[in-house]
């Protein structure tokens, strides 16, 4: 585990016993914003220093006020990366992202500790995401987990394709963008569950969702549709 | 627009006392008109100066939905639909049994958790009820005199929803509302950890918490949250806020036919739940469509029922009702938009 000095523990009422790499709401650290970078309309990374070890996949709950419920978010870079990233929509009639959007280089907020499940095994897999929900498959790529895989990412707009660029190189071929609103070649028009619909089943030993509800249920639903075991799916879902 | 005051607790309506330029005092006697005596009209509220009756008049609204359609079981059960924002539908259950009658409500316009099993998942989210919302499903009921116990498990998680939850909760239990004893109340969960420690902390209702499998990976392909919030800390949580006094701790446990029937889910259950003062309830499983999971038979459901029995567990089977009217929670609202689209109402 990686120092924590300088981090400031914050108890929140009603405080739990600590359970590892568990979700712990009673404990909140403050960390100090390096970057909060709009990367697409209404789309930001956030940046600060990693202060803790995780594993690719795992979640971290951010607020700016320990009286506001902490909203979770998947870590979107690699285990070792010096910086812990997240990516988030704004949204404008929101209560915390307004204000997440406004931090600046040298600001604080307050993180748990990483916790969550939500983990690729090993061997052959296929992610699918739409949005942001492409941030586990991020952290995934950076921390060295890409062989094997296919990524299936859909946007509405050709900008939300996050990291394309990074994907392009890292999984030539085994990467599908997919955007329902704006053309370009290379990029497949409609969404993930088009693409998979039209497409031979992938050669996959489990399928990874992240997402909204309406995206992971429909993909489940095509997947199962298509003689997947429900077993060999997983989902996260943003709520 | 108007406000609808219908949803709102002691506190917003001392707000509106105040606006319509009364003492806050009078807060109570809206409260009175609105959720004692049932009155909807302004003009009614005679108690209050007409001034004020007025001034009330031009900027809220005390409005009831009724339900749009009904649909009757042979066994009584009954489902009532209810509009919704977005051409959309929620549906409430009318559960009439001999010795009491139970209201089962809907929290939001489909579901963010996208549970294997649930057909409400499979409409996306789109809307959290309001607390009025939430409250019409009740005074709207046909059947609400009948009314003696009501659950929260209809479409929606409700703790995802938890303000207009709680402010429902507050109104059916307040002496300003209409004064239900919070043990005739259960709120149902998959389990989201923070907003279960407010309930427990803000309310004496019942919880039911959604389990489905004692098996944390198992859970995970049924339930998504698992990633999230383990089974295991809700569990903790329940233990380090036992539940006290007259509050009562239920496990919803669906029976799906050789998925989490067997001994093995047995011993396990009664392990996880060892010091746990609760009871399981076993529910049979209304299938949906193009579900991977299988309904267990009776006889399955009362082998598992004995085999937790053995282990010392408090196992009961929930009695299926409605079969006939599309039971499973979200197919009739479900159907019904589907039909509304077909015919081009959306």
């Amino acid at each position: 585990m990686a120092s924590n000095r300088g981090i400031r523990v914050i108890p929140v009422r009603g405080s739990t016993e600590r359970n590892g790499h568990r979700l712990d709401p009673s404990r909140l650290e403050t960390v100090r914003v390096t970057a909060n970078t709009e990367i697409a309309p209404g789309i930001y990374r956030l940046s600060f220093a990693r202060p803790w070890d995780f594993v690719a996949g795992q979640s971290i709950a951010l607020t700016l006020d320990p009286r506001v419920p902490p909203r979770f978010y998947s870590i979107a870079s690699g285990t070792a990366d010096p910086l812990v990233d997240v990516l988030y929509d704004l949204f404008r009639e929101g209560v915390l992202t307004p204000r997440l959007a406004a931090l600046v280089p040298g600001d604080e907020l307050l993180g748990s500790r990483p916790f969550g499940a939500f983990r690729d095994a090993g061997g052959p897999s296929c992610w699918i995401a739409t949005g942001t929900g492409i941030a586990p498959f991020v952290s995934m790529a950076r921390s060295g987990s890409t062989e094997g895989k296919l990524l299936i990412h859909g946007s509405r707009s050709i900008a939300g394709l996050l990291d394309r660029g990074f994907f392009s190189s890292l999984m030539d071929g085994r990467y599908v963008p997919c955007c329902t609103r704006e053309k370009e070649p290379g990029v497949f028009e409609g969404r993930p569950t088009a693409w998979l619909s039209a497409q031979p089943l992938p050669a996959a030993e489990r399928f990874l969702l992240c997402g909204n509800s309406g995206m992971v249920v429909d993909t489940r639903d095509i997947l199962i549709g298509r003689g997947v075991p429900f077993a060999d799916v997983i989902a996260e879902i943003y709520f | 627009m108007k406000e609808n005051l219908l949803g709102s607790t002691l506190a917003r309506l001392d707000e509106v006392a105040a606006d319509a330029g009364l003492p806050r005092y009078a807060g109570r006697q809206l409260a009175d008109w609105i959720y004692g005596k049932g009155v909807t009209g302004f003009e009614d509220m005679s108690n209050l100066p007409r001034e004020a009756r007025i001034a009330l008049a031009e900027r809220y609204s005390v409005e009831l939905s009724p339900p749009v359609k009904g649909t009757e079981s042979a066994d009584g059960t009954k489902k009532y639909l209810f509009a919704a924002a977005g051409g959309r539908f929620v549906e409430a259950a009318w559960i009439p049994e001999e010795h009491r009658g139970t209201l089962c409500l809907s929290v939001q316009v489909g579901c963010k958790m996208g549970c294997l099993f649930c057909m409400t998942g499979r409409q996306g989210f789109q809307a959290h009820l309001s607390a009025g919302e939430i409250l019409n499903q009740y005074l709207s009921l046909p059947e609400r005199a009948r009314v003696t116990n009501i659950v929260y498990m209809g479409m929606g998680e409700p703790l995802d929803n938890l303000a207009n939850v709680l402010a429902s909760l507050e109104i059916l239990c307040a002496d300003y509302g209409f004064g239900l004893s919070p043990t005739r109340i259960t709120v149902s969960t998959i389990g989201l950890v923070p907003a279960m420690r407010v309930f427990l902390d803000s309310t004496k209702c019942h919880l039911a918490v959604s389990l489905h499998t004692p098996f944390e990976e198992e859970r995970r392909r049924l339930m998504p949250i698992e990633n999230v919030h383990p089974l295991s800390e809700v569990l903790a949580e329940l233990r380090t806020r036992m539940v006290r006094g007259q509050r009562r701790v239920s496990f919803e446990y669906i029976v799906f036919d050789g998925l989490n029937d067997t001994p093995r889910h047995a011993r396990e259950l009664a392990r996880i739940l060892d010091g746990i003062r609760c009871r399981v309830n076993l529910i049979a499983f209304h299938a949906i469509p193009g579900t991977p999971l299988a309904p267990a038979s009776r006889e399955k459901m009362e082998q598992f029922q004995a085999l937790l029995r053995d282990r010392g567990l408090l196992a009961t089977i929930r009695q299926s009702r409605g079969q006939d009217i599309e039971a499973a929670c979200g197919l009739l609202s479900t159907r019904e938009l589907v039909r509304a689209r077909e015919d081009g109402d959306t």
